[in-house]
């Protein structure tokens, strides 16, 4: 009796992963549930950031050591985090595209590209202008700066590598690959503080010990930085959809969504 | 708020120019993402409307022998 009510179980929850699995890799459910998403994330998204920079720029005291100049923390990690975040995201949706030849992963991938790219341009640039009053200097080679910069590389390979191809298949095969290869950089950031001097401060948030930034400091950053990450996913939705419509441009449902029922 | 008035908020004794820069930067850069996200949409609808159109008119066209 319990032999059969265990196998029953198994088949049952073996089937709602695949249909779990097979519903989010149809680009139609993903159209119509995201739809419902992103108003939420939205309002969310820009109540986090304005109201956390806000709060960063004008009611936190100044620091101790670099003065107002900190300040740029409230842009500059949300951005460089969520760069590094969506690229992690990016090789994963890569992962999946290769093994289950998910469609709307390789969507996903490429959707990510341009607004990964745009976010380490940000984090780079944030990061020489508040090192100018801050170190002395725009730029140095170290192991931070210089790995972050290889990030930048990799997205802008990955943007390139999309528009090579005329194949949509073998582009995504081949971005996929090389952001799969091209994650074993994340790490490297996020440890290049520790394991090469350098000029830049080692990470302020720590989630296994104390953190060594103080409270008052901290929330108006947790604030951007949880901002910033919505921010991403609303983005990533607003691209993912218009590749959706791209794709799917000679089915009925595109069609009828677009053009209207009555036809 | 932590400073005496706005142009000292400005100002953020000499460090101003950097921290506003780097906000203004990046509202820039997020804002013309989101422009271009709805620039390819509206590209997309377009494309699918012609195609729709062509359709339509391939169907009358036919139905007209």
């Amino acid at each position: 009796m319990l032999g059969i009510g265990s196998k029953f179980l198994k088949e049952n929850s073996a089937l709602s992963i695949s249909s779990t699995f097979h519903k989010w890799g149809s680009p139609r459910w993903f159209y119509q549930f995201s739809a419902r998403l992103m108003p939420w994330l939205a309002g969310l998204s820009l109540l986090l950031l304005v109201g956390g920079a806000v709060w960063g720029l004008a009611f936190v005291p100044p620091d101790y050591k670099q003065g107002n100049s900190f300040r740029i923390i409230y842009i500059h990690v949300p951005a460089s985090a969520v760069a590094m975040g969506a690229y992690m995201t990016m090789a994963i949706a890569g992962a999946i595209h290769l093994i289950w030849r998910m469609k709307l992963a390789a969507m996903v991938m490429k959707a990510i590209a341009p607004i990964g790219a745009s976010l380490t341009f940000l984090a780079l640039l944030t990061g020489a202008v508040w090192g100018k009053p801050t170190w002395g200097t725009w730029w140095v080679w170290d192991a931070r700066i210089t790995s972050v910069l290889i990030l930048f590389f990799l997205y802008l390979g990955i943007i390139a590598l999309h528009q090579a191809f005329e194949n949509r298949d073998a582009a995504a095969k081949a971005c996929a690959v090389l952001a799969i290869v091209g994650a074993v950089n994340i790490p490297i950031i996020y440890w290049s503080v520790e394991w090469w001097y350098s000029l830049h401060q080692p990470a302020s948030i720590s989630f296994t010990g104390q953190s060594t930034i103080h409270p008052t400091m901290l929330r108006p950053l947790m604030a951007t930085l949880s901002g910033m990450y919505l921010f991403f996913g609303w983005l990533l939705l607003l691209f993912v959809r218009v590749e959706i419509l791209d794709r799917e441009r000679n089915t009925r449902w595109v069609q009828d969504l677009i053009c209207g029922e009555s036809r | 708020m932590y400073f005496e008035s706005i142009s000292d908020l400005l100002r953020m004794s000499g460090h101003g120019p950097y921290v506003w820069f780097c906000y203004g930067v990046s509202a820039l850069v997020l804002s013309i993402l989101v422009g271009v996200a709805r620039s390819r949409r509206k590209q997309a609808e377009q494309q699918i409307r012609a195609i729709v159109r062509r359709k339509k008119a391939s169907t009358s066209s036919t139905s007209q022998h």
